[in-house]
Order: structure tokens, then C-alpha cells, then sequence
């Protein structure tokens, strides 16, 4: 290449710096729009699932960024100006955890949907369902009631096919079972 | 008063901007000491407004989903690191109650409950010059003290003329920070893009109010 050349390829590339410059700037705008976008969607799955989805479900080793810096919070050392890469880094990861939830609160409510049917068929034909136990918690529901299908009478139901569906009394006392014992006797 | 920002940072976080005013303290005793009733009473009011799916929900507000998509474009994870307004959110939850740190620590408490819009304080006597938002450069340290730990360069920090007095989002430099008996602080706000100015506006007077009353 003459120096001439030379020269024509150098100026042409100082004119266009400024012009990359402007590109990178505009392509690190898109992606923050684009990791803004994110946040947005992650915040209201995570608003919608709870208590169903923890707010720190997705977050673990599977994770693109995971270490110690990433365990801290922090996946680039501290507060500072992204560049392209590390942007790119965020909205990848990002783009990971949206779908993960995604998946999870997908298959969340496919087991209750699971649930709520078996609980209909335990309804209808007790006889089918013999000491079947269904948690409230898998129908979506607080508390910790448990449907359970059992013998009318006892060993009288067992043995006649009386079957019916019952929901236990709900959660333990804090203070642990009632006491069994008998008033003390009197000194 | 409106603080500075560098240019590049300036460049590329727009609606990035620093809030800052000077207070002098007319309540009697101790920044750290306990609170006087009308402060305690406050914040147990402001207990009683937030509860569990309160606390999750929070993240869906306008101001404090804001402060979690800054904190994604700076570098941070909201979900570990968690935005000033979600941690007090979360130690509600977890203690039963926003419980009085003293004085000080408890209206800058109030004034990141009621807006949404974390304040800090420096003691103003310890600044140089107004405050800022810039990038630590080359060998810089945090603060002006003996103790002042390495920055590494590049780390968003607000800063004053000459030094970085706090990390953006993070601790303040040893040294600057308000003693129990400081008169004089510079209350610091940081606003990013979604927040509207009349919420940073209001936290900065909430935390005015609270301590110039005598």
C-alpha cells in the first residue's frame, strides 16, 4: 500500500470512530431498554406467583454469572458503567431467569390443575380412592388442611365400603398437641 | 440543590441525576440516640402499612421498580443486593416492625418508607465542594481519613470535589459519616429515570423537617 493510500485509509477510519462510537452508544441504550423490559416481566411473575414461586427462585449455580461476585450481588464487581458485553451478559441472564419462572409457575399450575381434578374423582367415587391424602398447599390454598378419604365408622365402613372424603382441621397449635393426660391427682 | 454527574456517566444513564441540601439539626440530643416520640410514633405507623404480599408486591410499584432497573444497568442484582426501599421492606417483615436505629438512621428510614427514594447523610462539615456522581478513577481511595479503603477504578461513587465520599448505592466513606453529635449534614438523594422529581423533592424534606424541628 502506497503512503498515500495509507493515508486515505487512516483518515476514512478517524471519520468513522465517532460514528462507532455512536453505534456502541445506541446498541448499550437498546439493551438497557431491553434489560428494563426484563426486570419489568421478572418483577410480575414474581408478584403474580407468590407464594407459589419464591422471589429468589431461577437465582443458583445454574445461573450464567454465578461466583462469589454474582453470590454478592454484585456480578461485576460494584456499581458501574456496563459496556456492550457485560450489557449483553445482564439481558442474557436475565432473558434465563424470565423463562425459568416462566417454566416453574407453568408446571405450578399444572400440578394444581392435576389436584384439583383427582380432589373431583375423590368426590365422586370415594370407594376408588382408599386413605388417598391430597395437602390443600398442592391445590393452591394456605393452610395445611389435607383431604382425605376415609371409612365411615371406622373398621364398621371399612369392612361395609363406606367411604367418604374429609378435610383434616388444619394446622398444628403453636404450642404443640393438646395434653392427654388427666387433671392431677388431688394430694 | 441539584448535585453533578460526569458526563459519560451523564452519557449513559440518563435520569440519572444527585439531590443534595444542607440541614442543621435543631432536635436535642444524639443522632444516635433514641427518638423522640413523634419519630418512633411515625415509624409505627408506617409499620402497620406493609405486610407479606405487600412486601413482594412492592417491587411492581412505579418508584421502587425503578430503583431495580437501575440497579440491572449499573451491575447489580436487585434480587441479592437488594434496593434500599425492598431491604427496609423485607427487615419490616422480618422484625415485626420498622424498629428505631436512633435518631438519624430513623428519619432516613421514614423518608425511604413514605417516597420510596433512599436519602443518605454525610456531615457537611467534612465535604469539599458540592456533590456529584462520577466514576472512581486510578488509585483512589474512599474518603479522606487515614483508614479509607482502596476503590477500585471505574466503581460508581458520589463524590465531592475531590474525593469519593460514598459508594452509588453502597457504604459511605469512613470518616464523613454524621458522629452522634454532628449539627450540620448534607442530606444526599439519587434519583434515577421513572422517578419522578417531586418524589426525590419530598424525601429530601421529609428528612428536613424531621430534623430541623426542635
Amino acid at each position: 500500500m502506497s503512503q498515500q493510500e495509507q493515508l486515505t485509509v487512516e483518515r476514512a477510519a478517524e471519520a468513522l470512530r465517532p460514528l462507532r462510537r455512536d453505534g456502541e452508544r445506541a446498541a448499550r441504550g437498546s439493551l438497557r431498554a431491553q434489560i428494563a423490559r426484563l426486570e419489568r416481566e421478572l418483577s410480575a411473575i414474581v408478584a403474580d406467583g407468590f407464594p407459589r414461586l419464591s422471589p429468589r427462585a431461577g437465582i443458583g449455580p445454574a445461573d450464567s454469572l454465578a461466583g462469589p461476585a454474582a453470590a454478592s450481588g454484585e456480578p461485576f464487581g460494584g456499581p458501574r458503567l456496563l459496556g456492550l458485553e457485560q450489557l449483553e451478559l445482564m439481558r442474557d441472564r436475565l432473558a434465563g431467569r424470565v423463562q425459568d419462572l416462566r417454566h416453574r409457575e407453568q408446571q405450578c399450575v399444572e400440578r394444581q390443575q392435576r389436584a384439583h381434578e383427582l380432589l373431583e374423582r375423590m368426590k365422586l367415587e370415594p370407594a376408588r380412592y382408599k386413605f388417598v391424602r391430597l395437602p390443600v398447599a398442592e391445590l393452591g390454598q394456605g393452610g395445611c388442611g389435607v383431604w382425605e378419604v376415609r371409612p365411615r365408622l371406622g373398621l364398621i365402613g371399612m369392612l361395609a365400603g363406606w367411604w367418604q372424603l374429609k378435610l383434616s382441621s388444619g394446622c398444628p397449635l403453636e404450642r404443640g398437641p393438646r395434653s392427654r393426660r388427666g387433671p392431677s391427682p388431688r394430694s | 440543590m441539584p448535585g453533578w454527574c460526569a458526563r459519560e456517566v451523564e452519557e449513559e444513564l440518563p435520569g440519572l441525576r444527585l439531590l443534595s441540601l444542607e440541614v442543621e439539626v435543631a432536635r436535642r440530643g444524639s443522632l444516635t440516640g433514641a427518638s423522640p416520640g413523634d419519630i418512633q410514633g411515625r415509624l409505627r405507623e408506617l409499620s402497620s402499612r406493609y405486610r407479606g404480599a405487600t412486601a413482594v408486591g412492592v417491587r411492581r410499584e412505579p418508584v421502587p421498580a425503578a430503583y431495580r432497573v437501575f440497579f440491572r444497568h449499573i451491575g447489580l442484582d436487585p434480587d441479592v443486593m437488594r434496593t434500599p426501599i425492598e431491604a427496609a421492606v423485607l427487615e419490616r417483615l422480618l422484625r415485626g416492625g420498622f424498629l428505631s436505629g436512633g435518631l438519624l438512621e430513623d428519619v432516613l428510614l421514614i423518608a425511604l418508607v413514605d417516597t420510596g427514594v433512599p436519602v443518605w447523610a454525610l456531615a457537611a462539615d467534612s465535604l469539599e465542594g458540592p456533590l456529584g456522581v462520577r466514576a472512581s478513577g486510578e488509585d483512589e481511595r474512599l474518603g479522606r481519613s487515614a483508614r479509607a479503603p482502596a476503590l477500585p477504578a471505574g466503581r460508581l461513587v458520589i463524590a465531592d470535589a475531590s474525593t469519593p465520599l460514598a459508594i452509588l448505592f453502597g457504604g459511605l466513606a469512613p470518616g464523613h459519616e454524621p458522629a452522634a453529635s454532628t449539627r450540620r449534614l448534607a442530606l444526599f438523594a439519587v434519583q434515577v429515570a421513572g422517578v419522578p422529581d417531586v418524589y426525590v423533592e419530598e424525601a429530601l424534606w421529609t428528612g428536613r423537617l424531621a430534623l430541623e424541628q426542635p
